[in-house]
């Protein structure tokens, strides 16, 4: 079945396709960044992918000089079950990202996890607000360079 | 309060505070803070098989001004801090506090940047319960120690003196006067 997802998405997107990779029945596709929202809503829109369900979004940091992060798209087909991974690259000089809430709305808490946690700025969301730390807090801690018990003092405890 | 003013520490009133502390330590209101895993323990300690009743506790409160011991039964973050704090200042004098739990006394096994490591870092704990989550029988023993607590007369609370409640009366006074 994703063979001919692949196959479609080679014809459509020849030139967003950075890397087609197969592991463990799992494909994973990297993709232009600028190209993102187009690629996702072809696949939720042709008849023979319906991903229809954007079943996460989430970030890494690979910690190298370049292309440091990372956006992954966990996408899952409701019609024809069947899932494919996409992923960009977003480097440390510019930390902007395509938002895909246009295409799936579920993708609204995602994208603000992401931001949350690695700092990736998502254009287009319209609500990019932290999710789990204090609206305050200064640094993003799922970032390599983050000490794990935190920057003391960052986040103010009640007096005693 | 007023007896005390009148004839300070007498015969009478520590009998009387000695029958005060007795109604209080068998009369204890929770109010349970379960935040995370330890809060289905601390509710097996309220229901009939462990049964808090028999000790008097049985009154759980999901008001803080109507409680007097604060349970505090799960992870702490830094987030939830400034509430849990809140809902302390929110409770009556006198209270008591039991740290329930590895997470809540020390941060447990989350050494993380999220988590406070000890909630006595915000607040006066009266006692520690150990386990991961503890049994209900140990969140017991620790009511039992907050009641011997209570009998001896201490708390890790700081009630207010009659000198500073004297001066916050005459502050209220004050500013009532130029409220009017």
């Amino acid at each position: 079945m994703l063979t001919t997802v692949v196959e479609r998405l080679k014809i459509q997107f020849s030139n967003s396709i950075l890397e087609i990779r197969e592991f463990r029945d799992e494909t994973t596709i990297h993709i232009k960044k600028e190209d993102i929202v187009r690629v996702c809503a072809f696949l939720r829109d042709d008849e023979s992918c319906l991903f229809n369900y954007c079943s996460d979004i989430c970030g890494a940091d690979a910690y190298s000089p370049e292309n440091r992060f990372e956006v992954i798209y966990n996408l899952y087909s409701l019609s024809y079950k069947h899932r494919i991974r996409l992923k960009v690259f977003i480097d440390e000089s510019d930390l902007h990202c395509p938002s895909v809430i246009s295409v799936w709305p579920g993708a609204n808490w995602p994208e603000r996890e992401t931001y949350d946690m690695l700092g990736i700025i998502f254009d287009g969301h319209n609500d990019l607000r932290r999710m789990y730390m204090p609206e305050e807090f200064e640094y993003f801690p799922l970032r390599k360079d983050f000490p794990m018990m935190g920057v003391p003092d960052s986040i103010p405890l009640p007096r005693k | 309060m007023g007896l005390e003013h009148a004839l300070g520490d007498t015969a009478l009133t520590t009998t009387i505070d000695s029958a005060i502390n007795w109604c209080r330590k068998n009369s204890l209101w929770p109010m349970p803070l379960g935040i995370s895993c330890c809060g289905i323990e601390m509710m097996a300690f309220a229901m009939p098989r462990f049964d808090v009743a028999r000790f008097g506790a049985e009154v759980f409160r999901f008001s803080p001004r109507q409680a007097d011991l604060l349970i505090v039964a799960g992870t702490t973050t830094y987030k939830m801090a400034t509430v849990v704090r809140k809902i302390y200042d929110q409770m009556p004098d006198p209270k008591w506090v039991i740290a329930m739990g590895a997470c809540t006394s020390s941060g447990g096994m989350y050494r993380t940047y999220s988590v406070v490591q000890g909630i006595d870092q915000f607040l006066p704990v009266d006692v520690y319960v150990a386990g991961c989550p503890p049994r209900p029988d140990n969140l017991l023993h620790a009511l039992l120690m907050i009641q011997e607590k209570i009998q001896r007369g201490e708390s890790k609370s700081t009630p207010m003196t009659v000198a500073a409640e004297r001066q916050e009366q005459q502050l209220l006074q004050i500013q009532g006067i130029n409220n009017n």
